[in-house]
Parts: C-alpha cells; sequence; structure tokens
C-alpha cells in the first residue's frame, strides 16, 4: 500500500468520527464508549489473519503463541464489548415503555 | 475469492459507520450497536475468505484462532453477561487494555516471523506504534482498572521530577521509532521499547487521580483504536485502518466533551497531578463557618411539601449503590405531585455517563435526566435541590471564587435553590481537596449517613404517610 492511499484512508476516516461523535447526548457516553471500544476489537482480524498465516508456514511456535493470544484478548473485546453495551442500552427506557 | 472479501469488507465498514451514527441517539442507540456487530460478523467472515485464498482452510491454519477464539469468549461472555452496573468503568477500562495488547501483539507476532514489509518505511514504522500505544493502553488501562476498583490507590501518586522522567522516556522513544524507521527494522530495538511502553502506560496514568478518570478512559478508548490502525497498516489490512482512526476519533471527541467539562484541558489533567491534595481539609484560615444538619425526619416535611424537586447524583451514590432507592423516592414524590428531575453532570461519576447508566439500570426513565444547562436557569423557582453523593461539581467556588483551583469548572447551581440538601458521609472535602462554601450557605442542610440508608429513612417516612 503506499503511503499517500493510507495517509488518505486514516484521515477520512478520522473526519469521519469526529463528525459523527460530535452531537452524541451526555446519556450515551457510556454505551458510546464500550460500543465504540467492541469496535476497536476490529484488530481481531488482523491477528486471525496473522495467526492463520503463521500456523500455515509452520514459521515459530513462539510466535505463533503471540498471535493466539492476541486472538484471545481481541475476542474479549469484541464479544464481551457488544454485549454489554446491549445490555446497558437494554436498560435505556422511555417513560412507561 | 478476493472480490468477495472486498464487498465483506466494504459492508463491514458500512455498518461500523451506520453503527456509530445509530449510537449516538437514544431511540436508535441499541439498532446501531447490533448493527456494528453485524458488521464484525462480516469482517470475519471476509477474513476467513481471505485465509483460504492464501493457506485454505484447514484445521490445521485455523487451529490457533479457534482456540483464540473460543478462550476470547469464554472470558467475555460470563463478564459482560454478569458485570454490575456499578462496575462498568473499570470493566470498560479494562476491555480498552485489551484491545490495546491485541494490537501490540499484532505486530509483534508479525515481526518476529517477518510478515511485516519493515523495509517499507511506512510499515516498519506502523509496526513500531502499534506496540507503542498498544503496550501504553494496556498498562495505562490496568492501573485505570486498579484505580476504579480499589485495588491502586485512587489518588494521584506523584514524585520528584515525574513529568521530567516522562518526557526523558518520551523523547528516547521517539527516538527509537526514528531508528526503527530508518535502519532496517531492529528487533532487539523493538523489544526494548515494548517493555519501555509497558513502563510509560503505568508511569503516565498513576499520577492522575480518580475523579480525572473520565478523561483517562476516553484517552485510552481513543489509544485502543489508534493502536488498531496502527496494527491495520503494520499488515496492510484496509479495514483495520479505518475502523481504528473511527474509533480513535470518538474517543478523541469524548475526550474533549470530558475536559470542556471541567473546564480543563487535557494537559492539565495528565500532568498536573490534580486532587494530591485530597484528604488535607478545608485549611484553617479564614472565618470559621457553621454547617447546619438536618434529620431524615424533618427533611421529610419540607419534600411532603415541595412542588419541584431536582436531584444532583455523584460518585457518591455508586458507591452506596443508592440508585434503585433513588428512584423509588422520585416515584413517591411525583405521587405525591411533585416534578422530579435528575441533574447529571457530564463528569460526574467515574466514566463519561457513568451516571445515566446506573439510574437507567434503576429504570429512571430518560427523560427525566437531564444536563446542567437545562435546570440551572430555573433553579431559582426549584424548592428542594438533593445533593446525593456529588460534591465538586455542585462547588458554587468554581463559579465565584477566582481564587479556587476549580475556578471556571461549569457547575450545577445548587445553591441557588430554596432549599438544598446535601447527603454525604461526614464534612470531609470532596476529590479536588477543595471546601465548599454551598455547604455552609443559607439554604444547605447536610443529612450525614449513608446515602442509601437516608434514602430509604425518607422512603419509610412516605410510606408510613400513604398509610396513615
Amino acid at each position: 500500500m503506499t503511503l499517500e492511499l493510507a495517509a488518505f484512508l486514516f484521515l477520512l476516516a478520522m473526519f469521519l468520527g469526529l463528525e459523527l461523535i460530535s452531537k452524541v447526548p451526555a446519556q450515551l457516553h457510556t454505551p458510546l464508549m464500550s460500543g465504540s471500544n467492541a469496535i476497536s476489537g476490529i484488530t481481531l482480524i488482523g491477528a486471525m489473519g496473522i495467526a492463520a498465516a503463521i500456523a500455515t508456514a509452520g514459521a515459530s511456535t513462539f510466535a505463533l503463541v503471540l498471535a493466539g493470544m492476541a486472538v484471545g484478548f481481541a475476542a474479549i473485546n469484541v464479544v464481551g464489548g457488544y454485549l454489554v453495551t446491549d445490555r446497558m442500552l437494554e436498560m435505556f427506557k422511555k417513560k412507561g415503555s | 475469492m478476493d472480490p468477495i472479501r472486498m464487498l465483506l469488507f466494504l459492508s463491514a465498514a458500512v455498518c461500523f459507520i451506520l453503527g456509530l451514527k445509530l449510537l449516538g441517539r437514544a431511540d436508535t442507540a441499541r439498532r446501531g450497536n447490533a448493527i456494528s456487530a453485524l458488521g464484525m460478523a462480516l469482517a470475519v467472515i471476509g477474513t476467513l475468505f481471505q485465509i483460504q485464498g492464501k493457506s485454505g482452510l484447514s484445521l490445521d491454519s485455523l487451529l490457533p484462532v479457534l482456540i483464540g477464539v473460543a478462550i476470547g469468549a469464554a472470558i467475555g461472555v460470563p463478564v459482560a453477561r454478569k458485570v454490575q452496573m456499578t462496575a462498568m468503568p473499570e470493566m470498560v477500562a479494562l476491555f480498552n487494555g485489551f484491545g490495546g495488547i491485541a494490537s501490540l501483539l499484532v505486530a509483534w507476532a508479525a515481526l518476529h516471523v517477518g510478515m511485516a514489509r519493515v523495509d517499507d518505511g511506512l510499515v516498519a514504522a506502523s509496526t513500531f506504534l502499534a506496540m507503542l500505544i498498544g503496550g501504553v493502553t494496556f498498562t495505562g488501562s490496568l492501573v485505570a482498572y486498579g484505580k476504579l476498583s480499589g485495588k491502586v490507590t485512587a489518588k494521584p501518586v506523584l514524585y520528584d521530577g515525574q513529568n521530567l522522567v516522562n518526557g526523558a522516556v518520551l523523547l528516547v522513544v521517539l527516538i527509537a521509532l526514528v531508528w526503527f524507521t530508518a535502519a532496517p527494522a531492529n528487533y532487539w530495538l523493538f523489544l526494548l521499547v515494548l517493555v519501555i511502553s509497558l513502563f510509560l502506560g503505568v508511569v503516565v496514568v498513576i499520577p492522575i487521580g480518580g475523579a480525572d478518570m473520565p478523561v483517562v478512559i476516553s484517552l485510552m478508548n481513543s489509544y485502543s483504536g489508534l493502536a488498531a490502525c496502527a496494527a491495520g497498516l503494520a499488515v496492510e489490512n484496509n479495514l483495520l485502518i479505518i475502523t481504528g482512526a473511527l474509533v480513535g476519533a470518538s474517543g478523541i471527541v469524548l475526550t474533549r466533551i470530558m475536559c470542556k467539562a471541567m473546564n480543563r484541558s487535557l494537559a492539565n489533567v495528565l500532568f498536573s497531578g490534580f486532587g494530591a491534595a485530597e484528604g488535607a481539609g478545608p485549611s484553617g484560615e479564614g472565618e470559621k463557618r457553621e454547617h447546619k444538619a438536618m434529620t431524615p425526619d424533618d427533611a421529610y416535611y419540607i419534600l411532603e411539601a415541595a412542588q419541584g424537586v431536582v436531584i444532583v447524583p455523584g460518585y457518591g451514590m455508586a458507591v452506596a449503590q443508592a440508585q434503585h432507592a433513588v428512584r423509588e423516592l422520585a416515584e413517591l414524590l411525583e405521587a405525591n405531585g411533585c416534578e422530579v428531575k435528575f441533574a447529571i453532570h457530564p463528569v460526574a461519576g467515574r466514566m463519561p455517563g457513568h451516571m445515566n447508566v446506573l439510574l437507567a439500570e434503576a429504570n429512571v426513565p430518560y427523560e427525566q435526566l437531564v444536563e446542567p444547562d437545562d435546570v440551572n436557569p430555573s433553579m431559582e423557582m426549584t424548592d428542594v435541590v438533593i445533593v446525593i453523593g456529588a460534591n465538586d461539581v455542585v462547588n458554587p467556588a468554581a463559579r465565584d471564587d477566582t481564587s479556587s483551583p476549580i475556578y471556571g469548572m461549569p457547575i450545577i447551581d445548587c445553591d441557588k435553590a430554596r432549599t438544598c440538601f446535601v447527603l454525604k458521609r461526614s464534612m470531609a472535602s470532596g476529590f479536588a481537596g477543595v471546601d465548599n462554601p454551598l455547604f455552609y450557605g443559607d439554604n444547605s442542610y447536610m443529612i450525614f449517613g449513608d446515602a442509601k440508608k437516608t434514602v430509604e429513612a425518607l422512603l419509610a417516612e412516605f410510606k408510613e404517610a400513604l398509610v396513615a
């Protein structure tokens, strides 16, 4: 990937993120944080890719353990993050509902 | 197979963007979270296609992935199901840390087996940054977790020359970054900085006090996204770059909101050791002022006659687990013909939106939760304000006393209400170590004791009156 493309991707995504979040009401700060935290578990797919590549190449057991741990931590982040956010949002109720 | 993967990754990115957008509105937030989870599923499926294209889907290639996911899910699911809402800040802190360490490990593994194309300067720098930011996020979040759960002192830990040492370490790290990028990626240099990054995370967060944790958590949230973004550059995965940047941006927005709510700069929060004077108590100088104490019985008669009540919760409500009792009190007051609002300061509690989550758990409808700007203009018309375990966010010194360390912080003007009840354990000063003139105000009455017990005593009075 060229530096140019990477820089464009990064900058555009940052601006998009700033725009998306800028007007969030205070009551949603916690769910937003734990929800975006779950999204940051996207490292999971990077970890999966590298773990599979190392396993196939049979390159290094040590690196395989590192990648496997990365998968594990990211999976906690993803699974736990989405579940707990949903649990919180379930509690936000309108009057009378 | 690559077009399928590309389509899946693109759809995933759209899901994340839509999900974040919907998460920002109360009526669509839950759907937004579900859509973003769908995006994650698409991303994982896309990655399976990618693996199949490169090495074929076999048990051999997938075994470490399966084991990792199984262990991760086995830990994540029960934790997410069982965690108490009062323990939410430390859990979010911990999850941020896990995101950070995952990015660090990805970069490390890729470098170890030579799968990161470090002859490319951008890839080399990104590999280094994924490790550095990931490491700082991991240990920094662990310290935040420790402070929030009471395993580490919540007070700022300060020593002489702290900022000098941190600055020197940072300088070394930056030089190492340039070196690592320019020279053909030195593995030992990488390992050295890895250790430094873990150390840096600790020393950066340890001087920050408990009440500033909303800022720290938001910042770590941002870092975990940026680490993922850097890891994406390191293993050359566009979806990681985009998604990581989105999370990085959202964390920055939250950090900015938290700092603004305290009228302090990020640098001030990070480097000033604010609140180190905690527990010092008011100085002996100045006039000796008297506070008035009141019993719940007497408070009941005032509440019973009130037409408008504003409840101001703070961290003390979370500590006392008083949210359910408070909700019941609000219901009884409403049944008594009184209008009840909850005024929530953005930095009340230990994480952004902490009070909102607790009150939502206690079934308080969210329309009843309002922001300081919604109640301050009508404060003079409010019969009773009940402050439950909040201190600095209701301190009039922040508004009136230019010499106060918290001067300029927006507050809830409880001193302007006709009557103000302060539920508090003792007269000790708040986190900032600043004396609170509200407690000595003409209209203020202290109700000492555990917040939950006090509210329950008020409830008992109301119920007794109903029976009679």
